[in-house]
């Protein structure tokens, strides 16, 4: 019932209050009356009947009166405050009841407002503990990613369809290494997120790996498997391979990826089938000697009545043969000698690290101040850097107990092959007999023992040590010679890309699916190569030339900048003076650079299953179309042009240059003109155009392409 | 009737004292210094026991057995390897291949003539 019906209904309750009791009595007394006292009471009645109405009529209205702002204030207020606390349920959290009316109604408006309060203060809190967690979870991932581009081995994760999630500096490098030809030509194409790993190693291989894991874990086994690879360059690859397995709680522990550790033993191989070789010429090359000797030596012995001629003949066999073995043994010797030294496994470390790590544990443990001199910041040291410090820390305890210094020094320098790291001290001359016991005891220092000596982790190092005095100085040291280490892969080569933590990961490529390009896929989901040319002139068909091609991959709607193609082209015919100080590439640059013939495919392999992104892409694309036919290689895939789309975005807008559009998207470049810095400005473009289309209305790839077609630049041709 | 005896070996300081020992031992002997020269040998002197190393320049002695053995009237002639290998699986090759006995330098003169008369006094 409507609250209306209610108040009608409640005059009308009130009415027949007001006159129903009086009536009643009236008609009861009437009945139990006799006929005069009838026509007295009608009488007298009859007379006092306007007053008596009047007075109802006045009650009455009195009543409704009351009865009306009752309704008012309990019912309509509480309607009132009904709907503002379905408002604040809601629409709008942060609005409250106004205290009006009645005091319980009053109360009851500042109970509902101290309900909304809580309620704020809770969803706030669930809501501070949600970010929270997200944060917790990215960051556990940065770190996840931030120590797997430390490790020194190379790691791969991959999905079940081969894809790779995550990998890390070294693994990289080490692809890289592998590739063939002109590294950057092709050695980008080889690893990236989102590529498959079936281009690196053999896909029967990998399988053959997972199907010996799952019988493993079937078996109760530890899930790994080994295998070892060859790749296309010849180079021998051993892989591990563990799964990543489904959080549990979802039944069986199923396979939902996996991790491959990669080892490239080639040249471990190569040193055993060097050992192999030595042990060879030592046994099957002393068989043969030995057996010539001994039948020689027997007949000499059995018949000692030979003719002269005949005995001396023996004679000169067994002084050729050893003479023969002597020679190979000190050939194997003189070729081995380095094979054989050292066994123990060095790590390449820089020699400031070590001088490092023995400075904090010296002060820390011995109280000992140290200071550095001349320390060579770029010299790598073949080191077992654990015991070599311990040496140090040694000497140092050793030094404090007999000659107090007041302070240590360090000094690292390089003489050809040899590093030396001199531990510095100033005080009286010590003896040579001193230094040959400290050389020889079980080192012990602060507390900790060894069970080496000096003598032994020199040894291990196929080092020397030697003290030596600086007179002048008056002062001495201890020289720790070392072998120099060429770090076998470019350590500081990172540094030119940008400091940011490398994007070696995406997890969320563990559901990728689709591997072909569907155009219905939303525009932030698929993986872009986003590229740029630099050419001889703007003419393509009339014998203009690429000279350059940069280019940068978009997964899962990230910028991967270190994932590049940077490559310049060698375009076999003279640059045009005019265009030089237009993209900074000059003669020098170009000649003997690959010639497209050998670009081309590399930048295919490149762009495989991705979909093209260039600014003003018509104009790109011509270059390429041109070389179709000479390489053999075709673009087929879909191209969006980031031109076009800016166009689709803000049609009003007059300009779409690249320089304009960045501007206007408010994004800062640091240089351009150059195929790679354009191909990066221009995937931002892209980046930030994405939710600008979808406000459009343009989701789909399919949806951006038919979108360009219709805007006016669409129609300009190359 | 003397025993004919083949000694098969590229290097001259063995074959000096294989000759001398087996001529000691009353046999006749003829020497080939590689594969080849062996297999031709084998037709001429048509020897009842051979002296057959491993390791020689055109033709190995593995070679030169499995062409011996392929030749059914050759089926009496006694092999004897001699070799530097001394892998078990190349003297089970050797073996295989048909060889009646396998010798490993250095070995004693004294037990290779004891073996060479037993297998020829079977």
């Amino acid at each position: 019932m409507k609250a209306k019906h209610r108040f009608i209904l409640a005059v009308v309750v009130l009415g027949l209050l007001m006159t129903g009791p009086f009536v009643v009595t009236s008609l009861l007394v009437w009945l139990d009356m006799k006929d005069a006292e009838r026509v007295m009471l009608t009488e007298l009645l009859l007379s006092r009947l306007p007053v008596g109405t009047m007075m109802t009529l006045f009650g009455f209205v009195v009543g409704v009166l009351v009865l009306h702002r009752l309704f008012k204030q309990y019912v309509e207020g509480l309607l009132r405050m009904a709907e503002t606390l379905r408002l604040m349920l809601g629409a709008n959290r942060n609005f409250r009841v106004t205290i009006e009316g009645p005091p319980e109604v009053q109360q009851l408006a500042r109970a509902a407002n101290d309900l909304a309060q809580q309620r704020d203060a809770l969803m706030d809190d669930v809501e501070a503990q949600i970010a929270t967690a997200k944060a917790s979870v990215e960051e556990e991932k940065n770190r996840l990613a931030a120590l797997m581009s430390e490790l020194a081995q190379a790691v791969v994760v991959c999905n079940l369809d081969g894809r790779i999630l995550l990998y890390n500096n070294r693994a990289r490098l080490q692809f890289k290494a592998l590739a063939q030809g002109p590294t950057s030509v092709s050695g980008g194409a080889l690893i990236g997120l989102g590529r498959s790993i079936f281009s690196i190693l053999e896909k029967n291989q990998v399988q053959h790996a997972q199907e010996v894991i799952r019988q493993r874990v079937a078996t109760g086994k530890t899930a790994m498997a080994n295998f070892i690879t060859t790749t296309r360059g010849g180079q021998l690859l051993r892989i591990q391979m563990v799964p990543v397995l489904a959080a549990p709680g979802e039944g069986e522990a199923a396979m939902s990826g996996y991790v491959l550790t990669v080892e490239n033993i080639t040249r471990s191989i190569e040193q055993e089938a060097h050992r192999d070789q030595v042990l060879h010429l030592m046994t099957e090359g002393s068989r043969s000697a030995l057996g010539n000797i001994r039948a020689a030596v027997t007949n000499l012995i059995d018949y000692p009545d030979m003719e002269p001629e005949l005995r001396e003949r023996f004679l000169r066999v067994i002084e050729e043969e050893v003479a023969k073995r002597g020679q190979s043994v000190d050939q194997t010797m003189a070729e081995f000698s380095h094979s054989m030294k050292t066994r123990w496994p060095l790590e390449d470390i820089l020699g400031i690290d070590v001088i490092a790590a023995a400075q904090r544990r010296i002060e820390d443990k011995l109280k000992l101040p140290i200071k550095t001199e001349e320390l060579d910041d770029a010299l790598w040291v073949k080191a077992d850097s654990f015991s070599l410090v311990f040496a140090l820390v040694f000497l140092a305890s050793k030094l404090q107990d007999h000659y107090e210094p007041r302070e240590l020094r360090f000094r690292l320098t390089s003489a050809g092959k040899l590093a030396y790291l001199d531990l510095i001290w100033a005080g009286p001359a010590m003896s040579s007999e001193t230094f040959y016991t400290w050389e020889m005891e079980s080192m012990h220092a602060a507390g900790e023992t060894s069970p080496l000596s000096l003598r032994d982790v020199i040894d291990r190092h196929g080092g020397e040590i030697w003290y030596q005095r600086e007179k002048a100085a008056h002062r001495a040291f201890f020289r720790f010679v070392l072998p120099v280490a060429t770090p076998e892969i470019g350590h500081d080569e990172e540094s030119a890309r940008g400091s940011n933590r490398p994007e070696y990961y995406d997890f969320d490529l563990f559901k990728f699916e689709d591997k072909s390009i569907d155009l219905d896929r939303k525009l932030s989901e698929l993986t872009y190569t986003v590229f740029d040319t630099e050419t001889t002139g703007l003419e393509p068909s009339n014998g203009d030339e690429i000279i350059q091609i940069g280019a940068a991959r978009i997964v899962n709607n990230r910028l991967l900048r270190q994932e590049i193609f940077n490559q310049l082209v060698d375009p076999e015919c003279p640059l045009k003076p005019e265009s030089i100080p237009i993209h900074g590439i000059t003669e020098d640059m170009v000649r003997g650079q690959p010639n497209i013939d050998v670009v081309l495919p590399a930048f295919h392999e490149f762009c495989e299953d991705t979909v093209l992104i260039a600014h003003n892409a018509a104009f790109d694309m011509r270059f390429l179309q041109l070389k179709e036919e000479r390489t053999g290689v075709k673009f087929s895939q879909p191209v969006l042009d980031t031109l076009l789309l800016s166009a689709v975005v803000q049609p009003n807008q007059e300009s779409h240059k690249l320089d304009v559009i960045l501007e206007r998207l408010g994004i800062h470049i640091e240089s351009r003109h150059n195929a790679l810095e354009d191909s990066l400005a221009t995937a931002e473009v892209f980046l930030k155009l994405v939710p600008l289309l979808e406000e459009k209305g343009i989701v789909t790839v399919r949806q951006a392409l038919e979108a360009s077609e219709k805007t006016f630049f669409a129609r300009v041709k190359y | 009737m003397a025993h004919k005896i083949l000694i098969v070996d590229d290097e001259p300081n063995i074959v000096i004292s294989l000759e001398f020992l087996m001529k000691k031992e009353g046999f006749e002997v003829a020497v080939a210094n590689d594969g080849e020269e062996a297999l031709a040998k084998v037709a001429s002197f048509n020897p009842d026991l051979m002296l057959l190393d491993v390791m020689m320049p055109k033709k190995s002695g593995f070679e030169v057995c499995e062409a011996l053995r392929a030749d059914p009237e050759r089926a009496g002639l006694q092999i004897v390897m001699l070799t530097a290998k001394g892998r078990d699986t190349e003297v089970a090759k050797g073996l295989a291949l048909g060889a009646d006995a396998y010798v490993t330098k250095p070995f004693s003169t004294k037990d290779l003539v004891a073996k060479v008369k037993e297998m020829l006094a079977r």
